[in-house]
């Protein structure tokens, strides 16, 4: 990218952002398969409409298309921020539908598969275009230092996207918030557990400050 | 431009490996570098990139790869690359310096289904490569 294209991509989106102060804004909520993505836009989504966005699973892409949940408004300490939360499907770089034939035949594991790769192509169109800031959801108990996260991390800096990282799964016994933090030092990183619903205040807190 | 030379048809016992200058990529567009790539990668090659892509071009790259996706015949990509230590210049000054976008790091990316990742740290990326 040229300096002067770069510099007008900047302002652009910095104006946009000014301008758009009344608009709800779009949170992404990104991450690698399993993290508990949608766990987190349901828990998110009936704290503060009373509606779920989507269907909970163990098994990997069960989020096969971004959702989106408008006009949520969350308000902590005074500030307030109303955002469309969009759910969207775990970011990889591979899909082999031979991981889900233990759960289901064949012929459903390779449709689940062509929709999980429609989904993560989707996920990463939206982050391009349509995503005004990025929660980012980690497994605190899983290694946070692989290419997915580094490239995805990398992606939404590069695009000056304000980022939120949710340390998710606290619950679990082996989850480490300090390994995710020191991993990426230089964002945020909140710790919860979206299924127990431990530390929620902290991230209302943080999404309203950081997103507001 | 000559392409990368293709394996000999009739030499099955090994894996080609393409190293892909920093100065060769940098003549081409984001989606030549891609196209280059994933062409490399569906005939089995392990494509070594001096100096990387962009984060734009990376989330480009997996976009496509996506799209290629093809039960029984391609399950994606493993790429590598160094971890990033510290934190990246994204200030306006930096940007006007030109740190926001210069990836320089050695990239390794392979079919998914052989290329393993056994060991990654900031210094070091050792990977199991095997024939398909």
């Amino acid at each position: 990218m040229g300096l002067f294209t770069g510099l007008k991509d900047s302002i652009s989106r910095a104006t946009d952002r000014l301008f758009s102060e009344q608009e709800p804004k779009r949170i992404g909520i990104y991450g690698p398969p399993n993290a508990g993505k949608t766990t987190l836009a349901n828990r998110i989504a009936r704290d503060w409409t009373g509606d779920a966005i989507g269907t909970e699973s163990h098994i990997p892409h069960e989020t096969r298309r971004a959702r989106r949940k408008e006009d949520v408004e969350i308000e902590r300490n005074g500030k307030s921020v109303t955002i469309d939360i969009v759910d969207t499907p775990g970011v990889t770089t591979k899909v082999d539908y031979e991981e889900f034939t233990d759960e289901m035949e064949k012929d459903d594991a390779i449709r689940r598969s062509r929709e999980a790769t429609e989904g993560v192509a989707e996920a990463m169109h939206w982050l391009r275009e349509d995503v005004d800031g990025v929660i980012y959801v980690l497994d605190s108990a899983e290694d946070p230092i692989t290419q997915v996260n580094t490239m995805l991390i990398g992606i939404i800096e590069s695009r000056d996207l304000p980022v939120l990282i949710f340390a998710n799964k606290i619950d679990l016994p082996e989850s480490s918030v300090k390994r995710i933090e020191d991993a990426f030092p230089q964002h945020k990183t909140v710790p919860l557990s979206a299924k127990e619903g431990e530390n929620m205040d902290e991230v209302y807190e943080n999404i309203a400050e950081y997103f507001g | 431009m000559p392409e990368a030379t293709k394996a000999d048809d009739n030499r099955h016992d090994g894996v080609q490996i393409d190293l892909i200058s920093g100065e060769r990529m940098e003549g081409l567009a984001s989606m030549e570098k891609i196209r280059m790539i994933l062409d490399g990668v569906h005939d089995g090659n392990i494509v070594i990139l001096e100096e990387g892509l962009t984060p734009d071009e990376e989330s480009r790259l997996i976009e496509v790869t996506m799209a290629e996706i093809s039960p029984d015949e391609f399950n994606g990509i493993e790429i590598e690359t160094y971890p990033k230590s510290g934190t990246r210049d994204s200030s306006l000054l930096g940007r006007i310096m030109g740190n926001d976008e210069s990836p320089k790091k050695l990239t390794v990316i392979g079919p998914a289904n052989q290329i393993e990742t056994l060991h990654k740290d900031e210094t070091l990326i050792s990977a199991l490569v095997s024939r398909s």
